[in-house]
């Protein structure tokens, strides 16, 4: 079990979220080319390793929470708003 | 090396079975081989006895960072069937099912192929013309399905819970030829069979890189040193992308880890493969007894080979409201396998944008069945160097080109087919 916390309601068990996949992507402007969208939506680095990615306080405050975690050991290093800058360990890629 | 049979048993039997030998040889790697195969899971062992049965090519090595059969292949619930929506998959799915019909013979190895039937439950009026078009669509394309009523349900399977007024049980989709097998019978039948015919099966060798010249492969770099090759397929699983990174392609995969639980072994009460149509959840049960099922993804990206306890207690609650005499019964096992969800929840057969390198993967949790026909068809495509028709929907490009293969209707949410 997960416990994650969210910036708003505090550290709350991973069943009052949803996940919603890797947080370094942007969406391109809509006059971007189709290159731009498909890496967008399909292409992901999927690391074995430090993974920052978006959960959803469904159960909560129903904000969208950065975190940041391991894919190995599931451990969460660093939560934090949407517009923040992931604080990731040292020595991460 | 000889053949199994009954005779053999018998006299191994009386002789105290001091006469049984290793079934594959432990080869050292060669400098160079016309097809190198990286991983020796069920997908990369078929592979490569396809291509030495079907195409002739027996200059072929198997590299496997761990030993033979220890990934999904081993770790799996074992259901094969297909019964699916889509042209592109039921061609597919109907031609590993044709194999695994002969798949005994074809390996002289039991595999223990058991066409139980595979039957879906529906709760619903609107999951059941759901299932109605599905199974239609699956006899267009020549293959067995039935829509069963309740009754009809209840006759095959009496102990389901039909008094549940949340999920009313009214029916069911049934394909009689879909089943299970064995599923470490599986790896070891596909390896001796390639091992007899000449595939170097090489354990304990981890890719750790690709050389490529331009755009086409010449080598695989391992932990046992470099290893030429004119062609070489990738056929990794859950590690995927790791491995296609290596060769500076990043896939629509996500890794995810998927639980499966075993009881305690009791005389026979479920005699068909059952899935419930209210929540993911899917039951058999095994030779020595205990029922194998499992259910959803635990859901966010994982490496580690093992589940989470939310999922479990999710899974628990499906099989009794499902089944509730299966509130009595201890679990005694459980684990967890790491799949490569593809953003459609169909896989990849394909060649890729480096020459000589083949990709086979984003199998999900539903790459056990595909066995042997992902095994055929990639052989087919490393060989002939182009797909067969039966793989040829299974690019990485149809993300680009909008050809989908949704057969849930999830979108790009990996964790969500
Ligand atoms: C719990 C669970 C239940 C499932 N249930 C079903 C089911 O009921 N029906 C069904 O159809 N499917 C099911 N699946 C899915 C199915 O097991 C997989 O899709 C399928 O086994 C994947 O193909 P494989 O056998 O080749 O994989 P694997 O056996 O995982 O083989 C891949 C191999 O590649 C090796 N490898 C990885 N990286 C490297 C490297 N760099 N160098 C060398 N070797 C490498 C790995 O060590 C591994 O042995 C289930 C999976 C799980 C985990
Ligand atoms: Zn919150």
């Amino acid at each position: 079990m997960h416990r994650i916390r969210c910036p708003f309601c505090g550290a709350r068990d991973e069943t009052e979220f949803a996940y919603r996949g890797d947080a370094t992507k942007r969406r391109p402007p809509d006059d971007a080319d189709e290159d731009a969208f498909f890496d967008y939506v399909y292409r992901r680095a999927n690391p074995k390793d430090w993974h920052v990615e978006w959960w959803h306080h469904t159960g909560g405050c129903r904000r969208l929470v950065k975190v940041v975690r391991h894919t190995v050991t599931h451990e969460v290093h660093w939560t934090g708003w949407p517009d923040q800058p992931p604080s990731l360990p040292d020595g991460a890629p | 090396m000889s053949r199994y049979g009954a005779l053999r048993v018998l006299r191994e039997g009386l002789t105290g079975n001091r006469g049984w030998q290793p079934v594959w040889r432990e080869p050292q790697p060669k400098e160079s081989y016309e097809v190198v195969i990286v991983g020796g899971g069920g997908h990369g062992l078929a592979t490569a006895f396809y291509l030495a049965a079907e195409h002739g090519i027996t200059d072929v090595a198997v590299l496997e960072k761990g030993a033979l059969g220890q990934g999904n292949v081993g770790r799996n619930t074992t259901i094969i069937r297909s019964n699916y929506l889509l042209p592109a998959n039921t061609a597919f799915y109907e031609r590993s099912l044709k194999l695994w019909e002969s798949l005994e013979r074809t390996l002289d190895f039991n595999t223990m192929v058991s066409q139980r039937g595979v039957l879906n439950l529906y709760h619903s009026d609107a999951q059941r013309d759901a299932f109605a078009r599905r199974g239609n669509a699956m006899r267009l394309a020549g293959i067995d399905a039935e829509l069963l009523n309740r009754d009809e349900v209840r006759e095959l399977v009496p102990l389901l819970d039909f008094k549940d007024a949340r999920f009313p049980i009214e029916g069911g989709l049934l394909q009689r030829r879909g089943g299970t097998a064995r599923h470490d019978a599986v790896a070891w039948g596909f390896a001796r069979a390639a091992d007899q015919r000449g595939v170097d099966l090489i354990q304990d060798c981890e890719v750790t890189g690709f050389d490529i010249d331009g755009d086409r492969v010449r080598a695989v770099r391992t932990t046992r040193g470099p290893i030429r090759a004119r062609k070489v397929g990738i056929a990794v699983a859950g590690h995927t992308s790791q491995v296609a990174q290596l060769a500076g392609l990043d896939l629509p995969i996500e890794s995810h880890v998927l639980q499966a639980f075993v009881t305690e072994a009791v005389k026979p009460l479920l005699h068909h493969v059952v899935t419930f149509g209210a929540a993911h959840f899917y039951i058999s049960q095994s030779d020595k007894g205990g029922l194998v099922f499992g259910g959803d993804l635990d859901g966010w990206n994982s490496f580690a080979q093992r589940g989470n306890l939310p999922t479990m207690e999710r899974v628990m609650s499906s099989a009794v409201a499902m089944l509730p005499c299966l509130g009595r019964l201890r679990v005694v096992r459980q684990w967890g396998g790491v799949m490569d969800m593809s953003f459609d929840g169909s896989p990849f057969i394909c060649r890729t944008p480096i020459e000589g390198l083949y990709l086979n993967g984003g199998w999900c949790y539903g790459g056990f069945k595909a066995t042997p026909g992902s095994g055929w068809c990639f052989a087919h495509t490393i060989a002939k160097d182009e797909p067969h028709p039966d793989n040829a929907a299974y690019t990485i490009e149809r993300f680009r080109e909008g050809r989908l293969i949704d057969e849930s209707g999830h979108g790009p949410f990996p964790w969500a087919h």
